[in-house]
Parts: structure tokens; C-alpha cells; sequence
């Protein structure tokens, strides 16, 4: 059994696999296969008719798929050597903002069960009725961590579950006759982006407010704001800094009356879980993420919930179909005929599997669980802290605000950049040589230079958060006596430094085989036949 | 960026015995800012008596003299040495302070009497020159004493500099604060000494170039920064809304428009270049009128309703009295604070330290008007909710 140490965790070098394969779409072979079946006997083709006419005539494919042609084996040792290239998200990753929690096996096996897995979203609900129960019952858990009175799961992630409110509060004043007048939502600069975002695509006027310098946007810009042409506010809170605005009641009330609705955008409710609850702050409509805060699987871009709560005024409007429990006949019921209903923001009803994690998550932790994950991330993170900040060339970001962050915290490495001109980009990446996933790259460079935001949460040991803490200092001490070894790395690593230039160039990027060939095959093809020719 | 250097302008070295007086330069360029009414982007070299035959008037010794009073109180406590005559004696014996006078100074003050004026200054062993003047005087004042501390008080068309204070009354704060009994307080930093690129200018640009660096206080709320540039990806969200802008403008309604890049892209909505240091008037979809100065504004705005269109100085947060004087205290007040609409990047607004924008229009009144919190429109449908500090 390990004992924990107080001294600095000694930080060990790792290698990773480097395998040198092409993409797996370069590796087949005409005529190789997975398994090769015999034809159907005759008795059995004349009694069920041909195989490919089970399918409907209108499903079937025109043309082949164009995959690599590959042997099981093939592809198996193909898939062993990338998993042998990474990580695995299985090193300690403090992803800042992301709430990296682990997501046990056996939520994973739940949602594979075909009680799950095989289910159709067009089946009759009668036949749904688990699936359903379940959908319910996490609605009522969702209820009372935030007060409101119904919660839909249909948004496909956070920015998803904003975008279902701008698209409320536009059906809310539409009904009341009011949208062509109120066609403002107010929103601050260190809320995430994606409130602005969705605000101005669902047609609204975004007004930004700015941080003042005690680290958050003063009241008296609110009130400049707002007006009888104001919707809504979103925000935020924390922050994306960490930080809590200290007189968020005070910005409800005068949101509330000035006549317009209030978003508490809940992304980062570790610190605050079954501590404070939105409604009870005055806020018509919060959303959480279910695969951050909720325990569903986060990263790789995956499927992803944003669950979305209302106020009962704001119930109409929320997308359908609705989950709802007959009480006299103890039967779920879908229920799609809502008039005021905004739609839909994805189809169907959402990434469900994603539901069944957070909901056997909320199950596994209890009431009183939910409360201890949340001191426990407060704890850590403040522990962390201390000992970040004893690490020369790390700075907190608003470090003239004395109050305690509670489950994350920016920092910049601004000074280590000025002292070596290494940055958080080189650093993190010398960081994976120490088997730790570099660390997430946080927003808003411009406001605190070289930011990340790593957040320990409830999950990480005391030695895990330890040892992330030691690469850190080690790297950053590495910064200054060997600046080039950090310039360069990664080193350990399956692929080592990249060429990220080109990351942002919509020309360049390709996300599927068939981009990538239309842009990048002949500038490679070019590039290899003048290597070729040197 | 900015690095503080704690005490490295001490006074004194602290030893034993009475304490010296600290011994503090002041310079007025009498000519500075001259341009900036009549439309000129400067008033270097001959300049100052193209401005005079324009009608302009002098200011920079009213606004020298508003820094100079906040430091009645020090009359006794310190050793002032002047430049000659307009250059700096005259201001200070009218206002009560004796002070010693080094340099010549003909009856037309050039360049070189700056310079030389700062040099005998750096010799005789001042700490610290209190200048008056614009990016120009800034640059003849470091090139005349490069070791000494640099205090601007702001009189010039452009202070991209970051030697300058935030207002003249900025400046005399900032400078009482340095000269007073506790200069150990006051923080120093490395502060740019900033011109406009006259290559990057004949190219289309407005960019200042960086000329090189001087000890300055550092005071976060009273002393301005230097300036800094546009970002690229900014642009298309800043393209986006001057087209919006050029679309909604009301017909029949006069738009004075302010100077640089973000300014000419709306100008070039308009059909035509527009004057890139300049302020253009649009009336009806079209430029009326180019390169306007303070008088032919208030003739063309007289008695007819018009708006005002302007943007930020990077780094600076000026929105008037740095670079576009033209659009002068007189016009805004005729204008109204609603007819002022404020156009940048939200970047440039972000980055702001303090976060607030400012006007130094030199009329306190006006100054006040435009004072408290605006809209600044970044991008179609987009505005941040902005303080303006006067």
C-alpha cells in the first residue's frame, strides 16, 4: 500500500509506442476481409428469400463503401498500436473548465445493454417505458440540485442547452407580443463564448460587458444594459476564470425587473454542488453538462448532454417531446403536442446514453455524495493552488482579488514567457514526456497571457495532483536551464512537435478522409516527389 | 508589456543629512498640438505656422499649466529648472514657482532647443523632465536626455507614446505623486517612446514605430499606454459592421468620420479612400467632404443634425483628443452624447488596462458629457457596454 509522501513526487520520463503506420484508410489490400460466409443454402434463401433483400430497396447502397480492404487481424493490431500512441485519457488530465471525471466501466456497460443500445427513438412509447422512467427520474434529480421545475435532455452539449434558451426566450416574448421590441441579450466578456454565440444566432443584439478591475463586470455597466429592449442576461458563474460574482443576486433582481429573463449558464457547478440552487437565486432557466459536472464521458469529441431546466413559466416553451408521468396510470408518456413548443435542437431526443452515466452517476453518489465531490474539488483546487503559486514564473489570474477561487482557477505562465520565451503551448507539450496530458489550452489568451486552468476536481488523489504539480515545476525549471529541450518537445512522445500554422486554416483542416485527400494528397504528393528527387 | 522597476528613479540615495530637493525639468513645446484642430497630423518642423495661417490657435501652454498647478503645493519642496522663456519659464513664473533656466530659445522654438534644452537638464542632474507636448517633443526629449525619467504632459496631435499621462490633470497628479514625500511609493517602468511610421503610413497603415524606451511612472489609472496596432483577424468582423453602419445611415443625416483603419473601412463603404489621419463628412451614401478640420466641421454641422463616428487608440482607449482634435470639444457638444457611436474590435477593448475608455477633449465639461457608460459597437449586432472615464 502506498503511503503519502509530503516531499515533491519525484516526476518519471515515460516513452510512448511510435509505430510509423499510414492511416488506415492507406493500409488495405483488394480482396482481403474480415470473415468470408459461405452462401446461404438454398433451402434457407428459399424460405427467407435473398439476404440483400431483407434490406428495403430504399436503404440499400448504390455503390460499395469505399473502406480499406483489411483483415480482422489487420485492423485489430492497427487499432492496438494508436491506442499504444496516446495517453488514453487515462493519465492525470486536470482539463480546467472541462471537469474531467472518471467514468466508471460499469456506466459504460449499462449503456451498451440492449435495452439501451437496440432501442429506437419511433418505437411506441409503450415499449419505452424504462427508458422513459429513467429520463424522469433524472429530471426530478436535476430539480431539486437547481430548483427548477423541468429539465429536457435534448441539447447535444453545453452550447446546445444555450442555444435552447436563446431559442426559448425568443418563443417566451413572441408569445407575449413583445420580441420586436425586446431583441437584446446581455452577456459578459469572461462568460463562455458560446452564450454570445447562440444569443446572436437565434436573431438576438449581443451586448458584452467587460471585467472592471476588481475581476468581474460592475453593476453599473448591468444597468447602463439594460433596458425594455432587454431578453435576457446569460452568464456564467464562475466565471471562466474561476471567479464568482460576488452580487449576482443583485444582477437578477434587476434583470427580473426590467422585464427580462435570467440564464445561469451552470458548466462549472463542482464547487457549488447542492450548495446553491439557480431558481432560488432568481434564475428562470440554468443548464448543466451532463458530461462534465455528471459524470458522462468527456473528450474525443463524443456525444455529449446539455441538460436544460426551466421555471414552469418557461416550461411551454421548452423543446418536445416532453417525458411525463401519468399519475393515474403510473405510465411514461411522450408528450409531443405543445404548441408553444420551441421545436427541436437535435433529433430525436438527444444523446440518451449520455443521460444513463449521469443518472447512474447521481445514483451511485447520493445526496449526500453530490455534496462531498463538491468540497472535495474545493479543497483540491485550493490546495493546488498554493502550491502552483510557489512555482516561479506561474501567476493566478485578477490576483488582487483575495477571495478563494472554489473548484478551478486561471493561471498564466506570463513571467516564465517573458524570463525563457517558452509558453504554456511548449510546456504542456514537454509535459506529456512526463505521462501527463498537456494541459488544456484555456480561453482568452488576450486577457491573461499563457493561461491554463487546470481543475483537480473530486477524482484526483492527493499523489496525482502532487505528481501533475512536480512536471510542472520540473518544466518550467527546464524553461530556464535548458530552454531548448522544452522549445522542442515533445520528445517522448509517438509524433513530436507539429507544425500548428495551419491549424486554423479552413483550406487546410480535414476532418474525414475525403477532405483530406482534396486538400492535403496533392500538396503531399507534390512534396514527396520533390524529396524524391533530392 | 509593462516591467515596474520599484524605486529605480529614487531621489535621493537615502544617506544621512538634510535632504536635497529633487530637482525636476519642465519643457513646453508652445507649438504643440497646433495641428490638430485645422486637420494637420502633426506639428513638426513647419507645421506649427502652417497651423497658425490655418487659424489655429495655441494650447499647449493653457494645458501644460492645468499639470503644473497640481503641484502648487510643492512650490517650496522642489528645484525646477526651466527651458527658456515659452519653452517652460514663462508658464512657471506665472504660475508662482521660481525656477532656474537652462537652454537657449529664439522667438520661433524648434526641435533642437528641445533637445538641447533636455540635455543641459540631464547634466545639471534633474531626475525627472515633466514635458509638454506630443510624440515628437516625446522623441527630442529622450534623444536630449536618454537616461532620465520622462513625464508627458499631454499637448500634442498624437501621444502614442507610453511617457504621456492620461489627461494634463493626469499628468500633474502623477507628478506631485513622484515630486512629494513619498517618491519611494511610485513605481517605475520601461515606457516606449512611440512615433507614427511614416514607411507604414505610405503604405496605407496606421502604425506607430517604436523609437526606443524611457524610464516613466508607472500609475495604472493615471498614465496612458503606448498605443498598439489593429489585429488582423479582426477584420472581418470590423468589415462586416462598417457595411451595416453604411446601410443604416440616415439619410439627410451628416456622419463625421473619425480617423484610422477601422474608421476608413467604413469610408471605403462610402465609395471613396477617405483620409486615413484625417476626418471625412458623409451625407446621403457618399463623402462630402475629406481631411476637414475644426472650422469647416462646425460650418458644415451648423444647424443641422448630424451623428459622430469614431474609434478607439489601441492600448490607449482614446476615443477624442489623441490624433482626431479636429472633431473638437465644440462639435461634440453641438453633436450630444447620442450622437456619438464608438466602433473598434472587441480584442482591442479587451485588452485595455485600465479596462475603460477615455476622452481628453480639453474642455471639462464636455469631458463629462461623453463620461460614464456607452455602447461600442464590435461587430453586427455585437456592442460591449463600455466605461468612459473623462
Amino acid at each position: 500500500m502506498r503511503t503519502p509522501s509530503k516531499a515533491m513526487p519525484t516526476v518519471r520520463e515515460v516513452h510512448q509506442a511510435r509505430w510509423n503506420e499510414p492511416v488506415v484508410m492507406e493500409m488495405g489490400v483488394p480482396g482481403r476481409r474480415g470473415a468470408v460466409y459461405s452462401a446461404p443454402e438454398a433451402v434457407v434463401e428459399k424460405a427467407v428469400g435473398k439476404a440483400a433483400d431483407l434490406v428495403p430497396a430504399a436503404m440499400r447502397r448504390k455503390n460499395r463503401p469505399a473502406l480499406p480492404e483489411m483483415t480482422e487481424p489487420d485492423v485489430l493490431r492497427h487499432y492496438l498500436h494508436l491506442s499504444q500512441m496516446v495517453h488514453g485519457m487515462m493519465g492525470v488530465n486536470l482539463f480546467g473548465t472541462c471537469t474531467m471525471k472518471y467514468n466508471p466501466r460499469i456506466s459504460t456497460h449499462l449503456t451498451l445493454r440492449p435495452e439501451l443500445a437496440t432501442l429506437h427513438p419511433y418505437q411506441p412509447e409503450e415499449t419505452l417505458q424504462g427508458l422513459l422512467e429513467i429520463v424522469h427520474s433524472f429530471d426530478l434529480i436535476l430539480r431539486e440540485l437547481s430548483g427548477m421545475d423541468q429539465f429536457v435532455f435534448q441539447a447535444a452539449g453545453g452550447a446546445g442547452a444555450a442555444y435552447t434558451h436563446a431559442c426559448i426566450t425568443r418563443g417566451y416574448f413572441q408569445a407575449r407580443g413583445e420580441l420586436a421590441q425586446r431583441n437584446e441579450i446581455i452577456s459578459t466578456i469572461q462568460t463562455h463564448p458560446c452564450n454570445q454565440a447562440t444569443a446572436a444566432t437565434a436573431g438576438f443584439n449581443v451586448i458584452t460587458l467587460p471585467l472592471e478591475e476588481n475581476g468581474y463586470p460592475s453593476i453599473e455597466a448591468l444597468q447602463g444594459a439594460l433596458s425594455n429592449r432587454t431578453a435576457a442576461l446569460m452568464v456564467n458563474n464562475p466565471d471562466d476564470m474561476g471567479v464568482y460574482n460576488p452580487q449576482i443576486k443583485d444582477w437578477v433582481k434587476l434583470v427580473k425587473k426590467a422585464g427580462a429573463l435570467a440564464f445561469y449558464d451552470h458548466a462549472n457547478f463542482n464547487g457549488v454542488m447542492s450548495k446553491i440552487r439557480a431558481r432560488e437565486l432568481g434564475f428562470d432557466a440554468c443548464m448543466f453538462m451532463l458530461h462534465k459536472t455528471f459524470g458522462g464521458p468527456k473528450g474525443g469529441g463524443g456525444p455529449a448532454v446539455g441538460a436544460y431546466g426551466c421555471s414552469a413559466e418557461l416550461a411551454p416553451f421548452l423543446p418536445k417531446p416532453i417525458v411525463r408521468l401519468d399519475d393515474k396510470t403510473g405510465r411514461y408518456r411522450l408528450d409531443a403536442d405543445r404548441k408553444l413548443s420551441v421545436g427541436k435542437v437535435r433529433e430525436y431526443f438527444g444523446n440518451l446514453q449520455v443521460v444513463f452515466y449521469a443518472y447512474a452517476w447521481a445514483r451511485a453518489m447520493g445526496g449526500d455524495g453530490i455534496t462531498e465531490a463538491s468540497d472535495l474539488a474545493v479543497l483540491a483546487n485550493n490546495y493546488m493552488e498554493k502550491k502552483l503559486l510557489a512555482i516561479p514564473g506561474v501567476v493566478k489570474s485578477q490576483p488582487q482579488m483575495t477571495m478563494h477561487r472554489m473548484e478551478m482557477t486561471r493561471y498564466g505562465l506570463g513571467p516564465l514567457k517573458e524570463e525563457t520565451g517558452i509558453g504554456i503551448v511548449e510546456v504542456g507539450a514537454r509535459m506529456t514526456d512526463y505521462g501527463v496530458d498537456s494541459p488544456w489550452l484555456s480561453h482568452e489568451p488576450w486577457v491573461v497571457p499563457e493561461p491554463f486552468t487546470p481543475e483537480p476536481g473530486e477524482l484526483w488523489s492527493k499523489e496525482d495532483i502532487d505528481y501533475w504539480i512536480a512536471a510542472l515545476a520540473k518544466v518550467c525549471e527546464e524553461a530556464r536551464t535548458n530552454p531548448d529541450l522544452v522549445r522542442t518537445a515533445p520528445h517522448n512522445a509517438a509524433i513530436h512537435a507539429i507544425n500548428g500554422a495551419r491549424l486554423d486554416d479552413p483550406a487546410w483542416w480535414a476532418t474525414t478522409w475525403r477532405a483530406y485527400k482534396r486538400k492535403q494528397a496533392p500538396a503531399a504528393r507534390a512534396g514527396g516527389k520533390a524529396a524524391s528527387s533530392r | 508589456m509593462r516591467t515596474p522597476v520599484r524605486n529605480a528613479n529614487k531621489l535621493s540615495d537615502g544617506g544621512a543629512g538634510p535632504q536635497p530637493r529633487p530637482g525636476v525639468g519642465l519643457i513646453v513645446n508652445p507649438v504643440a498640438g497646433l495641428g490638430g484642430a485645422v486637420g494637420l497630423k502633426g506639428t513638426d518642423g513647419a507645421a506649427a505656422q502652417q497651423a497658425l495661417a490655418l487659424g489655429a490657435r495655441p494650447k499647449s501652454q493653457v494645458r501644460a499649466a492645468r499639470a503644473l498647478e497640481l503641484l502648487s503645493a510643492l512650490k517650496n519642496r522642489i528645484d525646477l529648472v526651466c527651458a527658456p522663456g515659452a519653452m517652460g519659464a514663462d508658464l512657471a513664473t506665472s504660475l508662482g514657482f521660481s525656477c532656474r533656466t537652462l537652454g537657449t530659445a529664439g522667438a520661433a522654438t524648434t526641435s533642437r532647443d528641445t533637445r538641447d534644452a533636455a540635455a543641459a537638464m540631464a547634466e545639471a542632474g534633474v531626475s525627472m523632465i515633466m514635458f509638454a507636448g506630443g510624440d515628437g517633443t516625446a522623441r527630442d526629449v529622450f534623444d536630449g536626455a536618454p537616461g532620465v525619467g520622462l513625464l508627458g504632459v499631454p499637448t500634442g496631435v498624437k501621444m502614442h507614446s507610453g511617457v504621456f499621462g492620461a489627461s494634463p490633470e493626469a499628468a500633474g497628479r502623477v507628478a506631485a505623486l513622484v515630486l512629494g514625500s513619498e517618491p519611494a511609493r511610485v513605481e517605475w517602468r520601461e515606457a516606449e517612446i512611440m512615433d507614427i511610421d511614416e514607411e507604414a503610413l505610405r503604405l496605407g497603415h496606421v502604425a506607430a514605430r517604436l523609437y526606443g524606451y524611457a524610464r516613466s511612472p508607472l500609475e495604472r489609472t493615471a498614465m496612458q499606454n503606448c498605443k498598439t496596432p489593429s489585429r488582423r483577424d479582426d477584420d472581418p468582423a470590423l468589415d462586416a459592421l462598417a457595411r451595416r453602419i453604411v446601410r443604416e445611415m440616415d439619410p439627410g443625416i451628416l456622419h463625421v468620420l473619425g480617423c484610422g483603419t477601422t474608421m476608413r473601412k467604413i469610408k471605403r463603404q462610402l465609395g471613396g479612400e477617405g483620409t486615413l489621419l484625417g476626418v471625412d463628412v458623409a451625407l446621403n451614401g457618399r463623402l462630402i467632404a475629406t481631411d476637414v478640420d475644426e472650422a469647416r466641421l462646425l460650418r458644415l454641422t451648423s444647424g443641422v443634425p448630424f451623428k459622430v463616428i469614431t474609434s478607439v487608440t489601441g492600448g490607449q482607449g482614446f476615443v477624442f483628443g489623441r490624433g482626431n482634435q479636429q472633431i473638437s470639444a465644440a462639435v461634440l457638444q453641438r453633436a450630444g452624447r447620442d450622437n456619438v457611436m464608438i466602433v473598434t474590435s472587441q480584442s482591442k477593448l479587451v485588452m485595455l488596462d485600465p479596462p475603460c475608455l477615455r476622452v481628453d477633449t480639453g474642455d471639462r465639461q464636455v469631458d463629462a458629457m461623453l463620461a460614464g457608460y456607452m455602447r461600442v459597437h464590435t461587430a453586427p449586432g455585437h456592442t460591449m457596454m463600455m466605461r468612459i472615464a473623462a
